[in-house]
């Protein structure tokens, strides 16, 4: 009984550290986007985020 | 997997709407005023190129690009804001789904609390900084602007989730002291506060953009928890959409 109980914990633990590295790889993507969207520098970019770089009160120009 | 699509679809959802919204919202004031500064932008422009033409061509150039491509104004130029504002709603969502969904958010009310600490953090902790600005307002060196606003969002992140979610006092203090951290280092400020563009223009869209953005979020950590809610319930992708 004990056994089975140490395997159990065993396995809410390694669930739970996938599950941190998938939140964690969700929220870095999360970060890229919004700096390649709100913060990049190609004029391109600015130009087509402009208003929305205004709007969000990201610095611009 | 599982876990991560949820985070996804969550993310998707929440930021393809809350940026629709927002967009909707924008074209309310935030837009007229853009457009009605960019009047005064462009007249200080010509005018100050008359003065000393070289210097303000290549400024001019640096800050506007005026010879890259831009969006067409119209329809063209808000379907990309409308294109951008979405991608900002995924890329935000993201990061408040994947706390969600470590955290057990299920309750839109829960949602709508983690949304006001998103706006705190990205919009009113950096807008106490560098005020939200408009087109042709003075403003100091970009790069140096853009770190410290992103700094200032992280810090007070952290510092809201050490006050918030920590346990002892000590981490609480820590908290505080990584939310004021920015404020005593102050955000870089431009040389000059002289601006071509009026002062009541530029107070208008302060209010606009942060209310805009204070709806936004709220949009945002409602339909996030929502969604995890029914994803975490075990509804398929498709019988989700």
């Amino acid at each position: 009984m004990a056994q089975v109980k140490v395997a159990d914990q065993r396995a809410v633990v390694e669930i739970k550290t996938t599950q941190v590295m998938q939140a964690g790889f969700a929220a870095l993507l999360g970060l890229a986007l919004f700096i390649g969207v709100a913060f990049s520098h190609p004029a391109a970019i600015h130009n087509a985020a402009h208003d929305s770089r205004h709007g969000v009160a990201a610095p611009c120009h | 997997m599982e876990f991560f699509k949820s985070i996804l679809l969550s993310a998707l959802l929440s930021g393809i709407v809350a940026g629709f919204a927002l967009t909707g919202l924008q074209t309310l004031k935030v837009y007229p005023l853009i457009f009605a500064a960019e009047v005064f932008e462009n007249a200080g422009q010509s005018e100050a190129g008359h003065a000393h033409d070289q210097v303000d061509k290549e400024a001019a150039a640096d800050h506007h690009a005026d010879d890259e491509w831009a969006p067409a104004d119209g329809a063209e130029r808000l379907l990309y804001s409308l294109l951008a504002n979405v991608l900002l709603g995924v890329a935000l969502g993201l990061v408040l789904a994947a706390i969600f969904a470590l955290r057990g958010v299920v309750d839109w009310r829960q949602g709508v609390i983690w949304g006001l600490a998103g706006f705190v953090a990205v919009h009113l902790a950096p807008a106490f900084g560098l005020p939200p600005e408009l087109p042709g307002m003075p403003a100091g060196d970009l790069l140096a602007r853009q770190t410290w606003w992103f700094a200032t969002a992280l810090l007070t992140a952290g510092g809201m989730a050490l006050i918030f979610l920590g346990t002892a006092m000590i981490w609480r203090l820590v908290g505080t002291a990584m939310i004021v951290l920015p404020h005593i280092y102050g955000a870089p400020h431009p040389a000059t506060m002289e601006s071509g563009v009026p002062a009541t223009l530029a107070a208008d869209f302060a209010t606009a953009s942060l209310a805009t953005n204070l709806v936004f979020w709220a949009i945002l950590g409602i339909l996030a928890a929502i969604a995890m809610a029914r994803l975490s319930r075990g509804d398929t992708a498709a019988e989700f959409v």
